[in-house]
């Protein structure tokens, strides 16, 4: 059989923010640009995205980009790569604008600028008075940006292929990437696209987890597919848990409900985090409120029956403030829990919602990797940004509203250079049958006949052991046990089968395909975490509650070829400015 | 509880048939919930479905005779048994999954993006609290097809008039005091189809998971455009 190619300047995978400001960016450059998403682009992730993106503009108070810049290397926990933290808070001002003056239909304070919030972990003047930095259009800012950029790329005609799958990169023998083997979810046929250079933009892996605030689609696509091309994930072990997910079900209850004045109680009606976060309180960085909601819990301060969750309360505020700003988690706490949130509190528990990690690169959104020459080498042709890349710019603890900033600064940064790259190598790189050879493969294999288990029970068992081993406290035993758990587990992959063949709209096939994407990330995640022994934002062990700086400010390498460790420097040096040293981090 | 769900598989079905799964019901179920499990009864069951909030549009679907989001729907207030069919008057692909290529070529039709022509200044543009508010009702659509899907209007003329969703979306242009496009926009709703196709039966807003009001933004464009002629 042989498989159609076609031929584009770039191919983007992932049609969410990341990938749509790089499209936006190439088609009004009028290079040939091929989206492929295997949801309708509008369905991406993104548009769940509710508080806002943060931005220095200065609209409410005093505002400036270099301390935009220490909140996110303070909130990395000094693991943050500070070139690129640098570049994405001076470059936040113009994106937001830009965003704008694409149509996003951002909330406005009287004089007519942008509104902007008050999130976790922002301050004015390094460390002084709480900033508000956060852009917002109400509670429903990822779905403006989202619906924006889709509508900008359909003025520019960019090429979309909606409901196609890619299943795996194309690589040549000199390790360049040429495109990828992509999947039509509805008909079932193959296609080989071939790009000088190809984007990685699939978003987060949130479905590794049991309770999560992702989306079914949040499978790790991308980053796997890094992996198998022999790229390694870096700093795996940071997953953020958001404090504020809905108890038991976990739909994300946004950062700005506490922006706007909320706060968090516990059992005994207490405002807990003034005695965690004095100075701060409920606008400390998620990993700190995460950790000190679960110790709540776990010292039997916990609400309800069961006293396993605590409260959100925002019934102070007023009917106006939550409903007016806070519209859409209005809607949540009326569909999924029958309250009206401005007058009965919220129970909330923290919920799997970030990867910090991801495919590593550089700040121009180029991937890099270990090779001859050093730790951060350029893989030909091959670019990732968004949640599925590590920048670093969010090292161990992302702050909320810089993932928005995230996808569309560094989306646009591939963009760009993209542009360049395609400038100086104008011609498709030749493609041999056998650079098809392991997607082909992979593919392949869910076409075995036969008894075995089913997708469905492997993935319940996978996303159990995830949240088991490797929740929000964590320690050597557990993990280790978990390691040895999962590499049986994805023993018990290669025998499940699909009952379903048919080629039409097999979405059986494509859960089983992101099933080996999520057993892949999760061994990433875990191997890492295992290895990593200290507590260092995000990852918080019991056996080593401090972070050593000394034996671990490095990032973290986790390569799929014998499960392999590995370990690179920080990159502390930012553009222009003196590097913010580490410090004992308070809020 | 017993859901009895619409099947067709076009390599193996002249027609589509129902068939009935017995789930066990948990309390706040959602329909999204009840329809996942059958699959895992079932994998052949297919249907659309991504965020499990209502935000992302993907499980649009015809609930006892009504178009709805699955993931937002509880099934403890539908009425027994629960009949699940594909959001009608669309080809069927497989099961409950419909070709919405029609329906986004409409959206695509009326320049659903923001147009300026003066220069951009280096900030942002300026808009009023009050003008900003004029969008509400309008930007938060998503897509979910739910609507024109439901619209007798768009199933007799799904190449010819625009359907209520493509229709608010070009509203939400109209209404925003950035754009510069008006005449134009309205110039290209001009004519016995595109926009006067809708007879306010009103099924749209009945429909809307978000609780829009499309015939009224029909109304505004409908109304913008008479007092330009005048």
């Amino acid at each position: 059989m042989t498989i159609p190619h076609r031929k584009f300047d770039a191919l983007i995978i992932g049609a969410g923010g990341a990938g749509l400001n790089a499209a936006l960016r190439l088609a009004s450059a009028d290079l040939r640009v091929a989206v492929v998403s295997k949801v309708f682009p509008t369905r991406s992730h993104t548009v769940a995205a509710q508080g806002g993106v943060n931005a220095a503009l200065a609209n409410v108070f005093p505002d400036d980009w270099h301390w935009h810049m220490f909140d996110t290397v303070k909130g990395s926990d000094y693991l943050g790569d500070q070139d690129a933290i640098e570049y994405m808070c001076r470059e936040a001002i113009p994106t937001v604008y830009e965003l704008e003056h694409a149509g996003v239909p951002f909330s406005r304070l009287d004089d007519g600028t942008i509104y902007q919030r008050a999130f976790g972990g922002q301050s004015q003047n390094f460390g002084g008075d709480q900033a508000a930095r956060t852009c917002a259009a109400a509670d429903r800012t990822g779905h403006a940006i989202l619906h924006t950029l889709y509508q900008q790329n359909v003025r520019a005609r960019t090429h979309f292929f909606d409901e196609f799958f890619a299943i795996d990169l194309i690589r040549d023998e000199e390790g360049a990437v040429l495109g990828a083997l992509v999947l039509e979810i509805e008909t079932g046929a193959t296609l080989v696209i071939e790009a000088k250079a190809t984007l990685i933009a699939t978003g987060g892996y949130g479905q590794v987890f049991r309770t999560t605030t992702n989306a079914f689609i949040n499978t790790g696509d991308g980053m796997a597919m890094a992996l198998r091309a022999g790229v390694p994930l870096m700093d795996m072990e940071f997953y953020q848990f958001h404090p504020t997910g809905v108890a038991g079900k976990g739909m994300l209850i946004t950062e700005g409900a506490r922006g706007e004045g909320g706060y968090l109680i516990n059992g005994d009606g207490e405002r807990f985090m003034e005695r965690y976060a004095p100075r701060a309180l409920d606008l400390a960085s998620r990993d700190v409120v995460a950790r000190s909601m679960v110790t709540e819990i776990r010292e039997g301060r916990g609400c309800g029956p069961n006293k396993d969750h605590v409260m959100l309360k925002l019934d102070h505020l007023g009917a106006e403030v939550v409903h007016h700003r806070l519209p859409g988690i209005t809607d949540i706490c009326r569909v999924f829990l029958g309250i009206d949130p401005a007058k009965a509190p919220i129970p909330v528990f923290p919920t799997a919602h970030y990867a910090m990690g991801g495919i590593p690169t550089d700040r121009f959104a180029r991937v890099v990797a270990p090779a001859r020459h050093g730790p951060e080498e350029v893989v030909p042709g091959l670019y990732a940004a968004g949640e599925c890349a590590c920048v670093s710019v969010h090292g161990a603890n992302r702050l909320g509203g810089n993932s928005l900033l995230d996808i569309l600064v560094f989306g646009r940064a591939a963009g760009t250079d993209i542009l360049q790259y395609v400038a100086e190598n104008p011609n498709h790189r030749p493609l041999r049958e056998a650079d098809l050879e392991p997607a082909v493969t992979r593919l392949a294999r869910w076409e075995r006949k036969g008894e075995g288990e089913t997708v469905a029970a492997v993935k319940a068992d996978l996303r159990k052991l995830m949240e088991d081993h490797c929740g929000v406290f964590r320690d050597d035993d557990t993990m280790a046990v978990g390691v040895e758990k999962l590499k049986a587990l994805r023993e018990r992959v290669e025998h499940a089968r699909l009952k379903d063949q048919s080629p039409t709209f097999n979405t059986a096939r494509i859960e089983a395909l992101e099933l080996d994407n999520l057993v892949d990330v999760g061994m990433a995640t875990l191997m890492s975490a295992h290895a990593r022994q200290e507590s260092r934002g995000a990852h918080s062990r019991i056996d080593h509650p401090a972070r050593d700086d000394e034996r671990w400010m490095k990032h973290s390498l986790y390569s799929r070829d014998g499960d392999r460790m590995d370990f690179k420097p920080v990159r502390t040096k930012p553009l222009t400015v003196e590097s913010f040293p580490p410090k004992a981090r308070v809020y | 509880m017993q859901i009895s769900v619409y099947r067709y598989h076009p390599d193996q079905d002249s027609k589509p048939r129902m068939q009935t799964f017995e789930v066990p019901e948990q309390p706040g179920m959602m329909l999204r919930e009840a329809l996942l499990a059958i699959k895992e009864q079932d994998e052949t069951f297919t249907f659309r479905h991504s965020c499990g909030e209502g935000v992302c549009g993907s499980d649009g679907m015809n609930v006892n005779g009504k178009n709805r989001l699955a993931c937002v729907t509880a099934v403890a207030e539908l009425k027994r048994p629960i009949e699940v069919r594909p959001l009608p008057g669309r080809p069927v692909i497989r099961d409950l999954v419909v070709d919405l290529t029609q329906f986004y070529e409409q959206y695509r039709n009326v320049q659903p993006y923001l147009i300026r022509k003066e220069p951009l200044p280096e900030q942002e543009i300026r808009q009023s609290p009050a003008d900003r508010d004029k969008l509400d009702g309008l930007y938060e659509c998503i897509m979910c097809a739910c609507c024109s899907t439901a619209c007798p209007s768009f199933w007799w003329n799904p190449e010819k008039f625009h359907g209520p969703q493509a229709l608010l979306s070009a509203w939400r242009f109209l209404a925003d005091s950035r754009d510069q496009a008006t005449d134009e926009r309205l110039d290209a709703l001009e004519g016995p189809y595109k926009l006067f196709r809708c007879h306010t039966i009103m099924n749209c807003v009945e429909v809307c998971p978000k609780g829009l009001n499309p015939t009224r933004a029909i109304g505004k464009i409908k109304d913008l455009m008479l007092e330009k002629s005048i």
